[in-house]
């Protein structure tokens, strides 16, 4: 293991050690912590609910040259998760190196019988801030011993790996973290997420991909058709609660989403929130939520309607 | 009241939303993204929104107010700088920025003013909006050296009932910098910004030769009886009525000369003496009445250029414009507006057709 500022350097590091000399293959809907590390990468497409086309990933493969594949466990925008089993099979196959950024899935679903396992896995990256843990800790687990070529040298910490002073309290409180979602009750958390999705669905709105496919417990992704993603994230604001749509730069403009763009969605792209919810959630809150939605969707789908 | 202030990052919006705030309004702050500002400056790796968005968050950081980010640049590309690039392509010279504050600005954000249920939206132009019978009006600003009522014609009666602009009665800019300092907000020393926000400092000819690559390259410069009397470096670089850059052509025969016309299917420049040059009539397109107009004509004062005086006469209105008939002479531009005013009020406005 090596200890990261978090999620962007894990796997940022992962590629630069992994990725030289070989194609980077990566999925359509990575986050840009992955994108941005790769300019060279080719992107394989994924299917309309969102996970990782199989077909395509198996085409690339046979093509010429040894490969990294960048795969993420769960999408950040969406919460669909990969089929890491069957990406897994196929990089063992044909020989190829398999990243996978599991920075959402990291202490959500690691949990329990659900521990994550993939035979032949290069390297996982996590982030600790995502299970509640102070912000500014990552890591990338290796899945074999051996020297990993460092980005930031000198120093000398992390066995050579990774210069600079590990943020110690910020690692013991991912740790910290991470043990306790072992713990989590996700299935409790599951069904309030899923007391959003129905009522989103009695106002009129769609879920991302498809409520039945495999996704984290805790996120959802809610298309309003007709009513900007940039509204109703301003209108749920200001009655409280915070969600978001596509990523936000450092100034909060708001771009399209290359997620949802990817999963074919056109004009609906920009009619999606993001909600997820935190590990302290209460019920009550998710009621306060379920209300200001419901008054929001009535508001504005009047216009539209 | 709640309340959606448009906020650009400059002095004037800053301290209109902090004026809101310190009256009692729920004050909410929104900044348009235009465009990239990192392409715009050519300097890649510049933050897409630049200097200004960040100004217009740090103020609404002090204000204790939400700040929202809105992405307007596809809006902004199709209907402010792709019409701007075709109107010169058209051998006009455009206002953007009445195209912007009609469409973006007093369609778009107001618009989300309401879904936001907020019951008004203010700006920080200097205009006057003055409770009429009824319905409110538009009016010139106490200072007239800030007068921004020229660039807001099309705004719609719809629009001004539902707009504020509480810096109409400020006496001047001084004034509005030293509430800024008072409200303890860093931007109070910030320079005002200049020409037109997309173009770095004034290349607008290069802007629109990108966007119509057409419109660049050479052409003649000829007299009103096609003999050639030199060569320009590109159509958008003139407008009608102006004497510069026409080098030595600028006094022929010893009299003044002025563009008198742009051709832009044969990209000439037709120049003619200057005291030949004015037209009394003339129309507009795209008409926006703030009164209901008599049909045998209205007396008002003209302005056909956002600095210049108005000039007195008659305007006619018609099914989708209206005529003008000025009492003396002048050198209207194609694509520049011409704005109507009785005394301080706005009446209405259109764009001069060729």
């Amino acid at each position: 293991m090596v200890f990261t500022s978090g999620g962007t350097e894990a796997n940022a590091l992962a590629i630069h050690a992994f990725g030289q000399e070989r194609r980077l293959l990566i999925g359509a809907t990575e986050h840009d912590a992955v994108r941005m590390a790769s300019p060279d990468h080719e992107i394989v497409p994924v299917l309309p609910d969102g996970s990782l086309c199989l077909q395509a990933l198996e085409a690339a493969l046979q093509r010429e040259g040894g490969a990294l594949v960048c795969a993420m466990a769960a999408n950040n925008e969406t919460g669909i998760l990969h089929p890491l089993e069957a990406i897994g099979t196929l990089c063992r196959q044909y020989g190829a190196l398999l990243h996978v950024d599991a920075v959402q899935v990291a202490g959500r679903q690691l949990a329990g019988d659900k521990r994550l396992s993939v035979a032949g896995l290069t390297s996982l990256a996590v982030s600790g801030h995502k299970a509640g843990g102070i912000k500014g800790a990552g890591a990338l687990i290796l899945g074999a011993e051996g020297h990993v070529s460092p980005m930031l040298r000198g120093g000398g910490q992390e066995r050579g790996r990774r210069g600079g002073t590990p943020a110690l309290p910020a690692i013991v409180s991912m740790a910290a973290a991470f043990g306790l979602a072992m713990e989590q009750d996700w299935s409790l958390i599951a069904s309030l997420r899923d007391q959003i999705d129905m009522t989103a669905l009695s106002c009129g709105a769609r879920i991302t991909g498809d409520r039945k496919c495999p996704r984290l417990p805790n996120t959802t992704s809610l298309i309003l058709p007709g009513i900007s993603a940039q509204t109703q994230l301003m209108m749920l604001d200001l009655a409280g609660y915070a969600v978001s749509t596509g990523s936000a730069c450092s100034s909060g403009k708001v771009s399209a989403s290359h997620v949802l763009q990817a999963m074919g969605l056109e004009d609906d792209a920009a009619c999606a929130i993001r909600v997820s919810l935190p590990w302290n959630i209460t019920e009550s809150q998710v009621e306060g939520f379920v209300g200001a939605y419901v008054d929001m969707a009535r508001r504005l789908g009047k216009k539209t309607a | 009241m709640r309340i959606l202030v448009a906020m650009s990052g400059g002095v004037d919006s800053s301290v209109v939303a902090a004026t809101l705030k310190q009256e009692g309004h729920e004050v909410i702050g929104a900044t348009l993204q235009l465009y990239d500002h990192g392409q715009a400056v050519s300097k890649p790796g510049a933050c897409c929104a630049g200097r200004d968005i960040l100004d217009a968050r740090a103020v609404a950081d002090r204000l204790d107010i939400p700040h929202y980010v809105i992405d307007a640049e596809e809006r902004f590309r199709s209907s402010v700088m792709a019409s701007f690039a075709d109107s010169y392509a058209r051998g006009e010279t455009p206002v953007p920025c009445v195209a912007c504050n009609q469409g973006v600005k007093f369609t778009d954000l107001l618009s989300m003013a309401r879904d936001l249920g907020c019951e008004a939206m203010a700006t920080g132009h200097y205009v006057r909006r003055v409770e009429g019978e009824g319905r409110a009006e538009l009016h010139r600003p106490a200072d007239l050296s800030r007068d921004q009522s020229w660039f807001l014609f099309a705004t719609t009666q719809d629009q001004l009932d539902y707009l504020r602009f509480p810096l109409g009665d400020m006496p001047n800019k001084d004034a509005v910098r030293q509430k800024a300092q008072e409200f303890g907000l860093a931007i109070a020393a910030k320079p005002d910004s200049q020409d037109i926000c997309f173009v770095p400092s004034g290349t607008y000819a290069s802007v629109v030769e990108k966007l119509r690559p057409e419109t660049n390259g050479a052409g003649e410069i000829v007299d009103e009886t096609g003999r050639i009397l030199g060569q320009h470096e590109g159509i958008a670089r003139y407008t009608v009525g102006q004497s510069k850059r026409l080098g030595d052509i600028h006094t022929k025969d010893g009299r003044r000369q002025i563009v008198k016309r742009i051709d832009a299917s044969t990209r000439r420049i037709i120049v003619g003496p200057k005291e030949s040059a004015g037209r009394i009539e003339f129309a507009l397109r795209d008409m926006n009445w703030l009164i209901e107009p008599s049909s045998d004509g209205v007396r008002c004062h003209v302005q056909i250029r956002a600095r210049e005086v108005s000039r007195e006469a008659w305007v006619y209105p018609l099914a989708d414009g209206a005529r003008v008939v000025l009492d003396e002479p002048a050198m209207p531009a194609p694509g520049q507006a011409c704005v109507l005013y009785q005394g301080s009020r706005v009446l209405g406005g259109g764009f001069i057709l060729s």
